[in-house]
């Protein structure tokens, strides 16, 4: 198994350990997972997948729960909303 | 078009942390056939969270204990609803089962209870366990200045693990009082297990400044995170951090407990001895029953799985070990009950519902939960009120509404399940 | 005038009995609105809000035409959570039998001056290019429009207390007759006229009713922008809603302002529980998938249900009940109680007013069907 896997983050390339979620490579890009209604940005709040904070398409699957997917490599992750 | 299984168990366990773990392995070692599920992509629940490098040595045990037992394992799957009696409905990534039992172990476990105060919607604002898992799930932290706060003996653990990962710790807020605190301090005597993992973290926490009665007042930033203004024993402070690791205690997971029917009081699930709840064949263990740590679920679940199988005298071998971890747990409650001074924290712009953007102000003048969700959506958003449910409970004095099926959102296509199925056939 | 000053009780404060309130007030009574719960909580928190014109009858043509322009004109003071938006209704046509309906439907509106327009097959694909290929076409209802209901029952509600209504909330109400609603704390309140606008529960307040409970099963997704713009119904539809005994399903899509998307629909006669009764919804959806497959993979947020109150000739119920001579009802709205609510509440205040209404009454009077039986 690689020791770290890349994903993209709205076009950009991240780099995580293996085994990281798709949540820490938000971070890790610095990206805000979604837009609030009403614009704000938004990040991962309670990482196990309760509150629906940490949201993003992930290959072209919106509403996805970032907390939740482990990264692969060539996973494509858009912002949501 | 999604995939669609069927499988039926004698025991079906929900929840693959402690409780669960223990439940399902003590059920499938008398013989029964059994099914452990869990929303996670990995087993271990919240404590026993797998790093990126490795899955905690826990968690291994009881695997190795469920693969001898023939324990089918769905992880990364969610259950939704009870689609008739007996039969749940659940969904992973790509594909969705109906999941037949016999007899049903709830062992879902809690999440933190989140308070608004102004800014807390900022990123880089986590709950304290959700940062920790965040790290465990490879967010590095070296030399990230952390301020840890809000309540509970979570706040310890989580400030621990952060700082062996070389995350500074800048210092513990505690809402409730050291008076609180020495109360239960003195009662840990009684528990020598818990006492030996206090003094562990004590070490582990050397150093860190610990305030009781202090609290986060505003979360500064503009585009995430820069600084926290705290209330220290009444007087304010700022503290520059990159994150605020924030929970207040922690609130049962009990909607799919509720949406079977079973009895629920004071928002704990209520269970017999023997973890029988009020729905014959449906069990509850750990959490849901009572927040009371680790040694409790491990001893509940063991209690539910083994009862469950039909082993009820062995069962009972357990029952002073549960009544003395009981006590433990109506300790933790009491300690941790939060001080009335934390309803001020939101002002009135404050949002109180994150999914839809719902401030304080355009709650205040509902005399209900029902009357402010229809009228203004908070709790309307997909994490259907398991955020601002609590935090307006706390706050107003509402009672969440009834349980409404799929308890989590779910794909049309696994809803659509039955009739799919029905037409193919 | 009674004791306590109303001239007017309402019983109900659901979009019906909210309308009503705001149109007596504005018209000079003195009001008091009683809800046993919210405003807008029963079926009104239940409904899809679609504004909708409907032609199953000419008395149903009638008032939903008045109540739509009704809306039309209150839009323009109408706060942004009510999210009016004028989306139009497309009814989807599966093959030629259905187009032939479309194009009997096109007629009888354009003879009534309702603007429609007939689409081809490549026309509603343009419209609507998530719908599944090969329909054979649709109606467009341009005027038609979704709205959010129980935030338009509050305006109405707050509308009418502005004009001096009361609004009294969470008093159930035991019994009303001969000009007393009494509560079920024993309190009385005393009034010239007295309306029901309980709903489908209408007549637990006034045995002999015929109202029945007809449930309906509604999805709500996450938020997907653009993915539908117009209210879509199936014509198939007809022929299910038309089944007064089965229970049926039919392809219903609503695009909400939020960008979430709300599937219905479902109807069913004999059920009383509120549970969601799951193989119904997986029947509504599983017809759902059929006609715009790539809902498969949204995400539902939520289902619900609601009580529709279904008469026999499913024409709602508006006007005087016979022997109580201060008794009036306001309910029998089955799945167009949102739409109809305006229309209602004006030929309801005409009446009790003497005022001329705009379109004809006698459809709607609850002495209609005792009139059948005397000439059957
Ligand atoms: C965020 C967090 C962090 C914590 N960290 C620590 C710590 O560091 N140290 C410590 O001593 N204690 C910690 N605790 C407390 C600890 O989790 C408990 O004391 C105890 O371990 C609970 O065990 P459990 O089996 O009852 O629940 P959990 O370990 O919470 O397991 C419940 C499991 O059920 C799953 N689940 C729930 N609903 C569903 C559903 N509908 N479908 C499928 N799966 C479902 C969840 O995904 C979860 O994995 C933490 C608690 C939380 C909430
Ligand atoms: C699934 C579904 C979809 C629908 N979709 C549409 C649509 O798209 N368009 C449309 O026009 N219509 C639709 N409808 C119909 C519409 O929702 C109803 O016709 C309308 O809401 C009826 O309003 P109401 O005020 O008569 O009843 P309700 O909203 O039910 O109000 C009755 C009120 O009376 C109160 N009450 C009852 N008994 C008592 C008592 N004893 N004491 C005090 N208070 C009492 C209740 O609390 C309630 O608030 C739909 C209905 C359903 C179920
Ligand atoms: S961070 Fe809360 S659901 Fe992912």
């Amino acid at each position: 198994m690689p020791e770290r896997v890349t994903v993209t983050v709205n076009g950009a390339r991240v780099d995580v350990a293996c085994g990281s979620t798709v949540a820490v490579a938000m971070i890790l890009a610095g990206q805000p997972c979604r837009a609030s209604v009403n614009g704000e940005s938004r990040g991962p709040l309670c990482a196990m997948g309760i509150c629906f904070e940490c949201c993003v398409a992930i290959n072209g699957v919106p509403h996805r729960r970032s907390c939740q997917v482990f990264c692969e490599n060539g996973m494509e992750v858009r912002t949501d909303g | 078009m999604a995939k669609f299984d069927r499988a039926r168990f004698d025991v079906l366990v929900i929840g693959g942390g402690p409780a669960g773990l223990a439940a399902a392995s003590r059920a499938g070692q008398h013989g029964a056939t059994v099914g452990i599920v869990d929303d996670n992509p990995k087993l271990g629940g919240q404590i026993w969270r797998a790093t990126c490098e490795q899955e905690h040595p826990q968690t291994a045990r009881w695997s190795e204990q469920l693969r001898r037992a023939n324990v089918t394992v769905f992880a990364g799957t969610r259950v939704l609803h009870q689609i008739e009696p007996g039969v749940l409905l659940a969904e992973q990534m790509q594909s969705a089962h109906e999941l037949r039992y016999d007899k049903l172990v709830l062992a879902t476990g809690a999440r933190e209870r989140f308070l608004p105060f102004p800014g807390w919607t900022l990123p880089n604002v986590f709950g304290a366990g959700g940062l920790q898992a965040m790290v465990k799930c490879g967010l590095p932290v070296i030399g990230k200045r952390v301020l840890v706060a809000g309540s509970g003996p979570l706040l310890l653990a989580v400030a621990a693990y952060l700082r062996n990962c070389g995350a500074r710790i800048l210092m513990i807020c505690e809402q409730t009082s050291a008076r609180a605190l020495a109360q239960f301090g003195l009662s840990l005597w009684r528990e020598p297990a818990k006492l030996a993992q206090a003094f562990r973290l004590k070490k582990d926490l050397a150093g860190i400044p610990f305030a009781t009665r202090s609290w986060p007042v505003e979360a500064h930033g503009s585009e995430a995170l820069e600084s926290v203004a705290i209330s220290r024993g009444g007087k304010g402070e700022a503290i520059a951090c990159d994150y605020l690791a924030c929970g207040f205690h922690l609130i049962p997971n009990t909607e799919l407990a509720a949406l079977l029917g079973c009895t629920i009081e004071n928002g704990y699930v209520s269970v017999s001895d023997l973890q029988e709840t009020s729905v014959p064949g449906v069990f509850c263990a750990g959490e849901p029953t009572g927040i009371g740590g680790v040694e409790l679920a491990l001893i509940e679940g063991q209690i539910a799985g083994l009862v469950a199988a039909g082993q009820i005298a062995d069962a009972r071998q357990l029952s002073r070990q549960r009544r003395k971890a009981l006590c433990f747990a109506r300790g933790l409650e009491q300690t941790f009950k939060l001080n009335p001074e934390l309803q001020k924290l939101a002002k009135a712009e404050t949002i109180v519902c994150r999914c839809e953007d719902v401030t304080y102000s355009r709650l205040r003048p509902y005399h209900s939960w029902t009357a402010a969700k229809l009228q203004t959506r908070c709790g309307m958003g997909a994490c259907q009120g398991r955020v601002c449910g609590p935090a307006t409970q706390f706050l107003f004095k509402w009672n969440p509404d009834s349980v409404r099926p799929p308890i989590f959102p779910a794909r049309v296509e696994s809803l659509a399940l039955r009739a799919t199925a029905a037409t193919n056939s | 005038m009674s004791d306590d000053g109303y001239e007017v009780a309402i019983v109900g404060a659901g979009i019906v009995g909210a309308a009503c309130a705001d149109e007596f007030a504005r018209r000079g009574l003195r009001v008091i609105l009683i809800d046993r719960e919210a405003v807008g909580s029963g079926a009104t928190a239940a409904g899809m809000g679609h504004i909708v014109v409907m032609d199953d009858s000419d008395a149903q043509f009638a008032l939903t035409h008045y109540s739509q322009r009704l809306w039309q004109s209150l839009r323009p003071e109408l706060p942004e959570d009510v999210e009016y938006d004028q989306c139009g209704t497309i009814w989807v046509a599966a093959d030629e039998e259905e187009m032939a309906e479309v194009r009997r439907k096109a007629d009888y509106y354009s003879e009534r001056n309702l603007v429609t327009d007939v689409l081809d097959e490549a026309q509603l694909k343009t419209l609507e290019p998530n719908l599944r290929p090969a329909l054979a076409g649709g109606l467009l209802v341009p005027d038609d429009g979704v709205l959010y209901p129980p935030c338009a029952a509050r305006v109405l509600a707050e509308r009418a207390q502005q004009h001096g209504a009361k609004l009294q909330l969470g008093c159930a109400v035991e019994r009303m007759e001969q000009g007393c609603v009494q509560m079920s704390d024993g309190h009385e309140i005393r009034a010239e006229f007295l309306v029901n606008a309980a709903g489908a529960v209408a007549p637990a307040l006034t045995p002999g009713l015929e109202v029945k409970k007809r449930k309906g099963h509604l999805v709500i997704t996450d938020r997907y922008p653009k993915f539908l713009r117009h209210q879509l119904v199936e014509l198939g539809y007809l022929k299910n809603a038309h089944a007064v005994t089965a229970d049926s399903v039919a392809f219903n899509v609503q695009p909400r302002r939020t960008g979430q998307i709300l599937i219905g629909s479902s109807r069913q006669y004999g059920a009383e529980d509120k549970e969601v009764d799951h193989d119904i919804l997986s029947r509504m959806l599983q017809r759902s998938q059929e006609y715009m497959p790539a809902l498969g993979s949204m995400s539902a947020m939520r289902t619900w249900t609601g009580f529709r109150a279904a008469t026999p000739d499913k024409l709602p119920l508006i006007g005087p009940w016979p022997g109580d001579k201060s008794l009036f009802l306001a309910t029998g709205h089955e799945g167009l109680g949102i739409t109809t609510s305006l229309g209602t509440a004006r030929i309801l205040v005409d009446q009790i007013t003497g005022a001329q209404p705009e379109i004809p009454i006698e459809p709607y009077l609850p002495s209609r069907n005792a009139k059948e039986q005397v000439h059957a």
